[in-house]
Protein backbone atom coordinates (compact mmCIF):
# COMPACT_ATOMS: atom_id res chain seq x y z
CA UNK A 1 0.00 0.00 0.00
CA UNK A 2 0.68 3.42 -0.68
CA UNK A 3 1.44 6.26 2.24
CA UNK A 4 -1.90 7.78 0.49
CA UNK A 5 -3.74 4.41 0.39
CA UNK A 6 -2.82 3.27 4.11
CA UNK A 7 -4.54 6.93 4.47
CA UNK A 8 -7.70 6.04 2.81
CA UNK A 9 -7.72 2.88 5.00
CA UNK A 10 -7.65 4.67 8.19
CA UNK A 11 -10.01 6.80 7.15
CA UNK A 12 -12.39 3.94 6.37
CA UNK A 13 -11.65 2.38 9.84
CA UNK A 14 -12.73 5.89 12.01
CA UNK A 15 -15.57 5.45 9.94
CA UNK A 16 -16.54 2.88 11.75
CA UNK A 17 -15.43 3.99 14.62
CA UNK A 18 -17.05 6.89 14.91
CA UNK A 19 -19.45 7.44 12.29
CA UNK A 20 -20.92 10.64 13.25
CA UNK A 21 -18.14 12.27 12.22
CA UNK A 22 -16.96 14.36 9.25
CA UNK A 23 -13.77 12.87 8.28
CA UNK A 24 -13.23 15.00 4.99
CA UNK A 25 -12.25 18.17 7.19
CA UNK A 26 -9.88 16.10 9.12
CA UNK A 27 -6.05 17.92 9.54
CA UNK A 28 -3.77 15.28 8.85
CA UNK A 29 -1.15 17.23 10.99
CA UNK A 30 -3.23 17.57 14.33
CA UNK A 31 -3.99 14.40 16.95
CA UNK A 32 -6.93 12.42 16.46
CA UNK A 33 -7.78 12.94 20.37
CA UNK A 34 -8.49 16.92 19.55
CA UNK A 35 -10.09 16.69 16.51
CA UNK A 36 -12.25 13.36 16.94
CA UNK A 37 -12.33 13.22 21.12
CA UNK A 38 -10.92 10.04 20.55
CA UNK A 39 -9.84 8.09 23.63
CA UNK A 40 -8.08 4.64 24.74
CA UNK A 41 -10.88 2.43 23.68
CA UNK A 42 -10.82 4.24 20.24
CA UNK A 43 -7.26 3.79 19.79
CA UNK A 44 -7.22 0.12 20.78
CA UNK A 45 -9.90 -0.24 17.87
CA UNK A 46 -7.54 1.39 15.16
CA UNK A 47 -5.09 -1.52 16.55
CA UNK A 48 -7.97 -4.09 16.66
CA UNK A 49 -9.22 -3.44 13.19
CA UNK A 50 -5.91 -3.05 11.36
CA UNK A 51 -5.15 -6.50 12.81
CA UNK A 52 -8.14 -8.04 11.69
CA UNK A 53 -8.44 -6.75 7.84
CA UNK A 54 -4.46 -6.68 7.28
CA UNK A 55 -2.65 -9.03 10.35
CA UNK A 56 -1.16 -6.30 11.05
CA UNK A 57 0.48 -6.31 14.35
CA UNK A 58 0.98 -3.13 16.68
CA UNK A 59 3.14 -3.73 19.90
CA UNK A 60 1.45 -1.90 22.63
CA UNK A 61 4.74 0.36 23.19
CA UNK A 62 4.16 1.58 19.70
CA UNK A 63 0.45 3.11 19.84
CA UNK A 64 1.77 6.81 21.05
CA UNK A 65 2.75 6.71 16.93
CA UNK A 66 -1.00 6.29 16.42
CA UNK A 67 -1.15 10.02 17.70
CA UNK A 68 -2.65 11.51 14.15
CA UNK A 69 -3.34 10.67 10.83
CA UNK A 70 0.51 12.35 10.01
CA UNK A 71 2.24 9.61 12.46
CA UNK A 72 0.10 6.80 11.55
CA UNK A 73 0.77 6.90 8.15
CA UNK A 74 4.66 7.20 8.71
CA UNK A 75 4.36 4.67 11.20
CA UNK A 76 2.33 1.94 9.06
CA UNK A 77 4.13 2.73 5.75
CA UNK A 78 7.05 -0.04 6.42
CA UNK A 79 4.63 -2.71 8.01
CA UNK A 80 2.60 -2.11 5.46
CA UNK A 81 4.01 -1.65 1.99
CA UNK A 82 3.64 -5.13 0.98
CA UNK A 83 0.31 -5.04 1.43
CA UNK A 84 -1.63 -5.06 -2.10
CA UNK A 85 -4.80 -3.17 -1.63
CA UNK A 86 -8.00 -5.03 -1.84
CA UNK B 1 -11.28 -24.52 21.94
CA UNK B 2 -12.75 -20.78 22.62
CA UNK B 3 -10.84 -17.89 22.87
CA UNK B 4 -12.82 -16.58 25.39
CA UNK B 5 -15.66 -18.35 27.63
CA UNK B 6 -17.77 -15.40 29.30
CA UNK B 7 -20.19 -16.71 32.24
CA UNK B 8 -23.21 -15.15 32.23
CA UNK B 9 -25.55 -13.56 29.28
CA UNK B 10 -26.22 -10.30 31.79
CA UNK B 11 -25.82 -6.59 30.26
CA UNK B 12 -22.16 -6.91 30.87
CA UNK B 13 -21.24 -10.62 29.60
CA UNK B 14 -23.28 -10.14 26.07
CA UNK B 15 -21.11 -6.87 25.72
CA UNK B 16 -18.01 -8.37 26.29
CA UNK B 17 -19.24 -10.87 23.53
CA UNK B 18 -19.79 -8.50 21.56
CA UNK B 19 -16.63 -6.89 21.35
CA UNK B 20 -14.46 -10.17 21.17
CA UNK B 21 -16.94 -11.72 17.87
CA UNK B 22 -16.11 -8.02 16.70
CA UNK B 23 -12.32 -8.66 16.40
CA UNK B 24 -12.96 -12.70 15.45
CA UNK B 25 -12.66 -14.09 18.46
CA UNK B 26 -14.43 -17.64 19.25
CA UNK B 27 -16.68 -16.72 21.96
CA UNK B 28 -19.17 -18.85 23.95
CA UNK B 29 -21.88 -16.81 26.23
CA UNK B 30 -22.80 -19.49 29.16
CA UNK B 31 -26.43 -18.64 30.93
CA UNK B 32 -27.78 -20.62 33.95
CA UNK B 33 -30.94 -19.09 33.35
CA UNK B 34 -33.63 -20.30 30.27
CA UNK B 35 -33.40 -16.42 29.06
CA UNK B 36 -31.14 -13.38 29.21
CA UNK B 37 -30.84 -10.36 31.16
CA UNK B 38 -29.59 -11.94 34.44
CA UNK B 39 -31.42 -8.95 36.62
CA UNK B 40 -32.63 -6.65 33.84
CA UNK B 41 -34.87 -8.72 31.90
CA UNK B 42 -38.27 -9.30 30.94
CA UNK B 43 -41.60 -11.45 30.92
CA UNK B 44 -45.06 -11.89 29.41
CA UNK B 45 -47.59 -12.60 31.99
CA UNK B 46 -51.57 -12.58 31.54
CA UNK B 47 -51.04 -11.37 28.40
CA UNK B 48 -48.96 -8.17 29.40
CA UNK B 49 -45.29 -7.19 29.23
CA UNK B 50 -43.40 -6.55 32.36
CA UNK B 51 -39.78 -5.77 32.70
CA UNK B 52 -37.53 -6.43 35.33
CA UNK B 53 -34.39 -4.25 36.61
CA UNK B 54 -35.04 -1.58 34.72
CA UNK B 55 -36.73 1.28 36.21
CA UNK B 56 -34.57 3.99 33.91
CA UNK B 57 -31.60 4.12 31.96
CA UNK B 58 -29.23 6.69 33.70
CA UNK B 59 -26.34 8.42 32.26
CA UNK B 60 -28.78 10.17 29.30
CA UNK B 61 -27.13 11.78 26.61
CA UNK B 62 -28.92 13.21 23.46
CA UNK B 63 -28.19 11.76 20.54
CA UNK B 64 -24.99 13.02 18.78
CA UNK B 65 -22.95 13.59 21.79
CA UNK B 66 -19.50 12.67 21.95
CA UNK B 67 -18.59 12.32 25.24
CA UNK B 68 -19.73 10.37 27.88
CA UNK B 69 -20.82 6.65 29.22
CA UNK B 70 -23.93 6.37 26.49
CA UNK B 71 -21.82 7.75 23.62
CA UNK B 72 -18.52 5.30 24.83
CA UNK B 73 -21.10 2.07 24.88
CA UNK B 74 -22.70 2.78 21.04
CA UNK B 75 -19.30 3.47 19.56
CA UNK B 76 -17.62 0.13 21.07
CA UNK B 77 -20.36 -1.51 20.43
CA UNK B 78 -20.62 -0.63 16.76
CA UNK B 79 -24.35 0.68 17.25
CA UNK B 80 -26.02 3.57 15.87
CA UNK B 81 -27.52 6.16 18.38
CA UNK B 82 -31.04 5.17 16.68
CA UNK B 83 -30.39 1.87 17.77
CA UNK B 84 -31.56 3.07 21.24
CA UNK B 85 -34.53 5.13 20.35
CA UNK B 86 -34.87 6.93 24.04
CA UNK B 87 -37.68 8.70 25.95
CA UNK B 88 -36.89 11.83 28.42
CA UNK B 89 -38.35 11.27 31.46
CA UNK B 90 -40.66 13.61 32.35
CA UNK B 91 -38.77 15.04 35.95
CA UNK B 92 -38.32 13.18 39.00
CA UNK B 93 -38.61 14.35 42.80
CA UNK B 94 -36.68 13.42 46.39
CA UNK B 95 -39.49 13.00 48.74
CA UNK B 96 -38.67 13.20 52.35
CA UNK B 97 -41.56 14.22 55.34
CA UNK B 98 -43.01 17.62 54.54
CA UNK B 99 -40.34 18.23 51.81
CA UNK B 100 -39.42 17.49 47.90
CA UNK B 101 -36.67 18.22 45.66
CA UNK B 102 -37.63 18.17 42.11
CA UNK B 103 -34.77 17.38 39.28
CA UNK B 104 -34.80 16.28 35.81
CA UNK B 105 -32.19 15.98 32.64
CA UNK B 106 -30.92 19.38 33.54
CA UNK B 107 -28.55 19.83 36.38
CA UNK B 108 -30.32 23.58 36.65
CA UNK B 109 -33.53 22.69 38.07
CA UNK B 110 -32.05 20.77 40.85
CA UNK B 111 -30.19 23.74 41.73
CA UNK B 112 -32.72 25.95 41.74
CA UNK B 113 -34.68 23.49 44.00
CA UNK B 114 -31.78 23.47 46.60
CA UNK B 115 -30.98 27.26 46.14
CA UNK B 116 -35.09 27.78 47.03
CA UNK B 117 -34.91 24.97 50.09
CA UNK B 118 -31.75 24.99 51.58
CA UNK B 119 -30.35 28.70 50.04
CA UNK B 120 -27.50 28.37 53.10
CA UNK B 121 -26.10 25.20 51.49
CA UNK B 122 -26.54 26.16 47.67
CA UNK B 123 -22.93 27.48 46.89
CA UNK B 124 -21.97 24.00 48.80
CA UNK B 125 -23.51 22.21 46.35
CA UNK B 126 -21.93 24.21 43.72
CA UNK B 127 -18.66 23.49 44.92
CA UNK B 128 -19.53 19.42 45.41
CA UNK B 129 -20.37 19.51 41.97
CA UNK B 130 -17.20 21.39 40.47
CA UNK B 131 -15.33 18.31 42.87
CA UNK B 132 -16.77 15.45 41.65
CA UNK B 133 -14.09 12.74 39.92
CA UNK B 134 -14.27 12.58 36.10
CA UNK B 135 -14.94 9.51 34.74
CA UNK B 136 -11.34 9.58 33.57
CA UNK B 137 -10.41 9.71 37.27
CA UNK B 138 -12.44 6.62 38.13
CA UNK B 139 -10.25 3.34 37.48
CA UNK B 140 -9.92 3.06 40.94
CA UNK B 141 -5.82 5.02 41.74
CA UNK B 142 -7.33 8.27 42.37
CA UNK B 143 -7.32 7.91 46.60
CA UNK B 144 -10.08 10.46 46.64
CA UNK B 145 -11.94 7.28 45.14
CA UNK B 146 -12.04 5.11 48.45
CA UNK B 147 -12.84 7.89 50.37
CA UNK B 148 -16.39 8.81 52.28
CA UNK B 149 -18.42 10.27 50.48
CA UNK B 150 -20.28 11.34 53.56
CA UNK B 151 -17.12 12.41 54.97
CA UNK B 152 -17.22 14.78 52.00
CA UNK B 153 -20.31 15.85 51.97
CA UNK B 154 -20.38 16.82 55.35
CA UNK B 155 -17.40 19.39 54.96
CA UNK B 156 -19.30 20.82 52.12
CA UNK B 157 -22.82 20.45 52.45
CA UNK B 158 -23.84 22.12 55.63
CA UNK B 159 -27.76 21.06 56.15
CA UNK B 160 -27.61 17.49 57.43
CA UNK B 161 -31.40 17.09 55.58
CA UNK B 162 -29.69 18.03 52.03
CA UNK B 163 -27.63 15.59 52.63
CA UNK B 164 -29.72 12.86 53.11
CA UNK B 165 -31.54 13.86 50.52
CA UNK B 166 -28.98 13.89 48.12
CA UNK B 167 -27.35 10.42 48.78
CA UNK B 168 -31.20 9.10 48.59
CA UNK B 169 -31.29 8.40 45.11
CA UNK B 170 -28.06 7.92 44.51
CA UNK B 171 -27.70 4.71 46.93
CA UNK B 172 -30.73 3.55 45.60
CA UNK B 173 -29.64 3.31 42.54
CA UNK B 174 -26.13 1.48 42.95
CA UNK B 175 -24.82 1.65 46.44
CA UNK B 176 -23.73 -1.65 47.65
CA UNK B 177 -22.52 -0.33 51.00
CA UNK B 178 -24.10 0.47 53.79
CA UNK B 179 -24.35 3.64 54.90
CA UNK B 180 -21.95 4.87 53.42
CA UNK B 181 -20.87 5.25 49.61
CA UNK B 182 -17.17 5.30 48.39
CA UNK B 183 -16.45 8.73 47.05
CA UNK B 184 -15.84 7.34 43.64
CA UNK B 185 -18.98 5.41 43.51
CA UNK B 186 -21.12 8.67 44.67
CA UNK B 187 -19.20 10.44 41.84
CA UNK B 188 -20.59 8.12 38.76
CA UNK B 189 -23.99 7.95 40.58
CA UNK B 190 -24.04 11.34 40.56
CA UNK B 191 -23.23 12.14 37.08
CA UNK B 192 -25.39 9.72 36.12
CA UNK B 193 -28.08 10.21 38.18
CA UNK B 194 -28.50 14.53 38.40
CA UNK B 195 -26.05 15.62 35.49
CA UNK B 196 -26.98 13.43 32.47
CA UNK B 197 -30.17 11.76 33.78
CA UNK B 198 -32.92 9.00 32.99
CA UNK B 199 -34.18 7.68 29.68
CA UNK B 200 -36.00 5.15 28.96
CA UNK B 201 -36.82 3.13 25.09
CA UNK B 202 -40.54 2.74 24.49
CA UNK B 203 -40.27 -0.83 24.28
CA UNK B 204 -38.09 -1.41 27.64
CA UNK B 205 -35.29 -3.47 28.69
CA UNK B 206 -36.56 -6.15 25.96
CA UNK B 207 -35.21 -3.23 23.63
CA UNK B 208 -31.87 -3.18 24.26
CA UNK B 209 -30.96 -6.56 25.26
CA UNK B 210 -32.76 -7.76 21.79
CA UNK B 211 -30.15 -5.36 20.22
CA UNK B 212 -27.38 -7.12 22.16
CA UNK B 213 -28.07 -10.31 21.30
CA UNK B 214 -29.01 -10.07 17.81
CA UNK B 215 -25.94 -7.80 17.55
CA UNK B 216 -23.47 -10.75 18.71
CA UNK B 217 -25.03 -13.79 16.89
CA UNK B 218 -24.49 -11.42 14.01
CA UNK B 219 -20.82 -11.14 14.52
CA UNK B 220 -20.71 -15.54 15.23
CA UNK B 221 -20.89 -15.35 18.87
CA UNK B 222 -22.41 -17.99 20.26
CA UNK B 223 -25.00 -18.61 23.42
CA UNK B 224 -25.82 -21.25 25.42
CA UNK B 225 -28.98 -20.54 27.81
CA UNK B 226 -29.38 -23.63 30.70
CA UNK B 227 -25.92 -23.96 30.48
CA UNK B 228 -25.07 -23.42 34.25
CA UNK B 229 -21.23 -23.26 34.95
CA UNK B 230 -20.58 -25.89 37.66
CA UNK B 231 -16.53 -25.34 38.22
CA UNK B 232 -13.85 -23.95 36.62
CA UNK B 233 -11.23 -26.31 35.92
CA UNK B 234 -8.20 -25.46 37.12
CA UNK B 235 -4.02 -26.63 36.09
CA UNK B 236 -1.05 -25.39 37.54
CA UNK B 237 -2.63 -21.84 38.35
CA UNK B 238 -4.22 -21.70 35.23
CA UNK B 239 -7.94 -21.91 34.00
CA UNK B 240 -8.43 -24.36 31.37
CA UNK B 241 -12.16 -24.69 30.58
CA UNK B 242 -15.63 -24.98 32.50
CA UNK B 243 -17.74 -28.13 33.31
CA UNK B 244 -21.30 -27.38 32.82
CA UNK B 245 -24.01 -28.54 35.69
CA UNK B 246 -24.98 -31.37 32.87
CA UNK B 247 -21.03 -32.30 32.78
CA UNK B 248 -20.42 -31.35 29.95
CA UNK B 249 -16.68 -29.51 29.39
CA UNK B 250 -15.80 -27.06 27.40
CA UNK B 251 -12.21 -25.68 27.06
CA UNK B 252 -11.17 -22.07 26.81
CA UNK B 253 -7.76 -19.59 26.61
CA UNK B 254 -9.38 -17.53 28.85
CA UNK B 255 -12.66 -17.09 31.10
CA UNK B 256 -14.42 -13.56 31.78
CA UNK B 257 -17.33 -14.33 34.52
CA UNK B 258 -20.01 -11.68 35.53
CA UNK B 259 -20.99 -14.37 38.04
CA UNK B 260 -19.79 -12.26 41.31
CA UNK B 261 -16.50 -11.97 42.54
CA UNK B 262 -16.98 -14.34 45.78
CA UNK B 263 -19.10 -16.60 42.83
CA UNK B 264 -16.71 -17.00 40.87
CA UNK B 265 -13.74 -17.76 43.10
CA UNK B 266 -15.99 -20.46 44.77
CA UNK B 267 -16.59 -22.27 41.21
CA UNK B 268 -12.35 -22.35 40.78
CA UNK B 269 -11.27 -26.02 41.78
CA UNK B 270 -7.95 -25.06 43.54
CA UNK B 271 -10.17 -23.03 46.21
CA UNK B 272 -11.83 -25.00 48.36
CA UNK B 273 -13.03 -21.60 50.65
CA UNK B 274 -14.17 -18.61 50.01
CA UNK B 275 -15.09 -15.88 52.11
CA UNK B 276 -18.38 -15.22 51.72
CA UNK B 277 -18.35 -12.07 54.05
CA UNK B 278 -17.13 -10.32 50.97
CA UNK B 279 -20.31 -10.67 49.29
CA UNK B 280 -22.72 -8.06 49.24
CA UNK B 281 -26.05 -8.23 50.99
CA UNK B 282 -28.41 -5.66 49.94
CA UNK B 283 -31.22 -6.50 47.95
CA UNK B 284 -35.18 -5.71 47.19
CA UNK B 285 -38.47 -6.14 46.96
CA UNK B 286 -40.13 -4.98 43.90
CA UNK B 287 -43.89 -5.00 43.28
CA UNK B 288 -45.26 -3.97 40.29
CA UNK B 289 -48.93 -2.44 39.93
CA UNK B 290 -51.43 -2.41 36.65
CA UNK B 291 -53.64 0.41 36.94
CA UNK B 292 -57.06 0.94 34.91
CA UNK B 293 -56.11 4.35 33.73
CA UNK B 294 -52.62 5.96 33.26
CA UNK B 295 -51.07 7.89 36.52
CA UNK B 296 -50.87 10.56 35.19
CA UNK B 297 -55.11 10.76 35.21
CA UNK B 298 -54.61 10.04 39.20
CA UNK B 299 -52.53 13.34 39.49
CA UNK B 300 -48.74 11.34 39.18
CA UNK B 301 -46.80 12.62 36.43
CA UNK B 302 -43.68 11.93 38.09
CA UNK B 303 -41.14 8.98 36.59
CA UNK B 304 -39.11 8.25 39.51
CA UNK B 305 -40.12 9.10 43.23
CA UNK B 306 -37.14 8.23 46.18
CA UNK B 307 -38.89 8.52 49.55
CA UNK B 308 -37.76 8.54 53.00
CA UNK B 309 -40.20 9.22 56.02
CA UNK B 310 -37.77 10.73 58.22
CA UNK B 311 -34.74 13.22 58.38
CA UNK B 312 -32.54 10.33 58.63
CA UNK B 313 -31.89 8.00 55.28
CA UNK B 314 -31.25 4.38 56.43
CA UNK B 315 -29.53 2.35 53.88
CA UNK B 316 -29.47 -0.72 55.58
CA UNK B 317 -29.99 -4.52 55.00
CA UNK B 318 -33.16 -4.80 57.42
CA UNK B 319 -31.95 -7.23 59.90
CA UNK B 320 -35.18 -8.49 62.01
CA UNK B 321 -37.57 -8.23 59.19
CA UNK B 322 -38.80 -9.28 55.64
CA UNK B 323 -38.50 -5.73 54.53
CA UNK B 324 -38.09 -2.32 55.25
CA UNK B 325 -40.39 0.25 53.53
CA UNK B 326 -39.15 3.23 55.03
CA UNK B 327 -37.84 4.07 52.35
CA UNK B 328 -38.61 3.22 48.50
CA UNK B 329 -38.17 3.73 44.78
CA UNK B 330 -41.60 4.72 43.23
CA UNK B 331 -41.28 4.42 39.05
CA UNK B 332 -43.73 4.81 36.32
CA UNK B 333 -42.81 3.87 32.81
CA UNK B 334 -45.57 5.92 31.36
CA UNK B 335 -44.06 9.13 32.74
CA UNK B 336 -41.53 9.24 29.94
CA UNK B 337 -41.45 11.90 26.76
CA UNK B 338 -42.78 8.97 24.26
CA UNK B 339 -43.15 10.48 20.83
CA UNK B 340 -46.32 10.65 19.10
CA UNK B 341 -45.22 7.31 17.05
CA UNK B 342 -44.78 5.95 20.00
CA UNK B 343 -47.85 6.27 21.71
CA UNK B 344 -48.51 5.71 25.18
CA UNK B 345 -47.85 2.25 26.87
CA UNK B 346 -50.97 -0.23 27.12
CA UNK B 347 -51.56 -0.48 30.68
CA UNK B 348 -51.08 2.27 33.82
CA UNK B 349 -48.15 1.02 35.79
CA UNK B 350 -46.74 1.87 39.18
CA UNK B 351 -43.52 -0.03 40.20
CA UNK B 352 -42.48 0.25 43.95
CA UNK B 353 -38.72 -1.13 45.19
CA UNK B 354 -37.80 -1.17 49.26
CA UNK B 355 -35.07 -2.79 50.65
CA UNK B 356 -35.45 -6.40 52.02
CA UNK B 357 -33.28 -9.20 53.57
CA UNK B 358 -32.87 -11.90 51.33
CA UNK B 359 -31.87 -14.81 54.05
CA UNK B 360 -34.96 -14.22 55.81
CA UNK B 361 -37.28 -15.04 52.45
CA UNK B 362 -35.46 -17.89 51.45
CA UNK B 363 -35.79 -19.29 54.75
CA UNK B 364 -39.85 -18.93 54.33
CA UNK B 365 -41.65 -22.16 53.51
CA UNK B 366 -43.95 -21.95 50.40
CA UNK B 367 -47.60 -20.91 51.36
CA UNK B 368 -46.04 -18.75 53.57
CA UNK B 369 -43.73 -16.97 51.03
CA UNK B 370 -46.70 -16.26 49.20
CA UNK B 371 -48.61 -14.85 51.76
CA UNK B 372 -46.11 -12.52 52.49
CA UNK B 373 -45.61 -11.56 48.78
CA UNK B 374 -49.30 -9.84 49.80
CA UNK B 375 -48.52 -9.02 52.85
CA UNK B 376 -45.18 -7.11 52.28
CA UNK B 377 -46.84 -5.62 48.83
CA UNK B 378 -48.99 -4.32 51.16
CA UNK B 379 -46.93 -2.77 53.59
CA UNK B 380 -44.56 -1.40 50.84
CA UNK B 381 -47.80 0.01 48.94
CA UNK B 382 -48.83 1.77 52.13
CA UNK B 383 -46.05 3.56 52.56
CA UNK B 384 -45.64 4.87 49.16
CA UNK B 385 -48.80 6.49 49.23
CA UNK B 386 -47.83 9.11 51.52
CA UNK B 387 -45.65 10.38 48.83
CA UNK B 388 -48.01 9.96 45.71
CA UNK B 389 -51.63 9.96 44.79
CA UNK B 390 -52.86 6.65 46.36
CA UNK B 391 -54.01 4.51 43.15
CA UNK B 392 -54.77 1.54 45.18
CA UNK B 393 -58.04 1.52 44.15
CA UNK B 394 -57.65 1.96 40.24
CA UNK B 395 -55.27 -1.79 40.41
CA UNK B 396 -56.17 -4.66 38.37
CA UNK B 397 -53.45 -6.77 38.64
CA UNK B 398 -49.53 -7.22 40.44
CA UNK B 399 -46.87 -9.14 40.13
CA UNK B 400 -44.04 -9.24 43.06
CA UNK B 401 -40.44 -10.23 42.76
CA UNK B 402 -38.41 -11.24 46.20
CA UNK B 403 -34.82 -11.74 46.92
CA UNK B 404 -35.00 -15.41 46.36
CA UNK B 405 -36.56 -14.27 42.89
CA UNK B 406 -33.33 -12.38 42.03
CA UNK B 407 -31.00 -15.16 43.56
CA UNK B 408 -32.47 -17.06 41.10
CA UNK B 409 -32.00 -14.78 37.68
CA UNK B 410 -28.26 -13.59 38.76
CA UNK B 411 -27.50 -16.56 40.87
CA UNK B 412 -25.41 -13.81 42.97
CA UNK B 413 -24.85 -14.69 46.75
CA UNK B 414 -27.88 -12.89 48.61
CA UNK B 415 -29.65 -11.70 45.72
CA UNK B 416 -27.56 -8.43 46.12
CA UNK B 417 -28.63 -6.58 42.73
CA UNK B 418 -25.09 -4.42 43.51
CA UNK B 419 -23.04 -7.12 44.60
CA UNK B 420 -19.99 -6.63 46.79
CA UNK B 421 -19.22 -3.64 48.52
CA UNK B 422 -15.65 -3.59 47.80
CA UNK B 423 -14.78 -4.16 44.19
CA UNK B 424 -12.62 -5.60 41.58
CA UNK B 425 -11.78 -2.30 39.87
CA UNK B 426 -8.87 -4.07 37.01
CA UNK B 427 -11.50 -7.48 36.82
CA UNK B 428 -8.10 -9.49 38.00
CA UNK B 429 -8.25 -12.76 40.23
CA UNK B 430 -5.38 -14.88 41.42
CA UNK B 431 -5.61 -16.80 38.40
CA UNK B 432 -3.48 -15.32 35.05
CA UNK B 433 -6.60 -16.14 32.98
CA UNK B 434 -9.52 -15.34 34.75
CA UNK B 435 -11.17 -11.94 34.68
CA UNK B 436 -14.26 -10.68 36.43
CA UNK B 437 -17.42 -8.03 34.55
CA UNK B 438 -19.96 -6.72 35.77
CA UNK B 439 -21.56 -6.00 39.09
CA UNK B 440 -18.52 -6.83 41.11
CA UNK B 441 -16.44 -4.84 38.56
CA UNK B 442 -17.30 -2.01 38.77
CA UNK B 443 -19.92 -0.36 37.17
CA UNK B 444 -23.48 -0.53 37.90
CA UNK B 445 -26.72 0.18 36.21
CA UNK B 446 -27.29 -0.60 32.53
CA UNK B 447 -25.28 1.40 31.13
CA UNK B 448 -22.35 0.68 33.74
CA UNK B 449 -22.64 -3.24 33.08
CA UNK B 450 -22.27 -2.47 29.54
CA UNK B 451 -19.03 -0.26 29.91
CA UNK B 452 -17.87 -2.96 32.44
CA UNK B 453 -18.36 -5.74 29.92
CA UNK B 454 -16.75 -3.46 26.81
CA UNK B 455 -13.64 -2.58 29.22
CA UNK B 456 -12.56 -5.48 30.73
CA UNK B 457 -13.04 -7.73 27.12
CA UNK B 458 -10.93 -4.92 26.42
CA UNK B 459 -8.31 -4.86 28.81
CA UNK B 460 -7.88 -8.87 29.26
CA UNK B 461 -9.27 -10.48 25.90
CA UNK B 462 -8.18 -8.22 22.85
CA UNK B 463 -5.13 -6.43 24.01
CA UNK B 464 -3.29 -9.06 25.30
CA UNK B 465 -4.43 -11.52 22.25
CA UNK B 466 -1.32 -11.24 20.24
Amino acid sequence: MSPAEIRDEIIDILGDIAPDENLDELVDEVSFRDQLELDSMDFLDIVMELRKRHRVQIPEEDYGNLASMQSTVTYLEPKMRDIVKA
Amino acid sequence: MYDTIIIGGGMSGLAAGIRLALFDQRVCILERHYTIGGLNSFYRMGGRDYDVGLHAMTNFSRKGTKRGPLAKLIRQLRFKWEDFPLAEQIGSSIRFPGIQLDFGNDIELLQDEIAREFPGSIDGFQRLCASLLDYDDLDGDDSRFTRSARAVLDELIPDPLLREMLLCPLMWYGNAREDDMDFGQFCIMFRACYLEGFARPFKGVRLILKNLVRKFRGLGGELKLRSGVARIHVDNGHAVGVVLDDGTEIAGKRILSSAGTVETLRLCDDITEVDVARAGRLSFIESISILDTQPQQIGFDRTIVFYNDSETFHWRMPEDSLCDARTGVICSPNNYRYTAGDGVLPDGVIRITTLANHDRWCGLPDPKYRAEKVAQYEAAVHSAVRFMPDFRRHTIDTDIFTPKTIRRFTWHDNGAVYGAPDKQLDGTTHLDNLFLCGTDQGFVGIVGAILSGISMANRHCLATDG
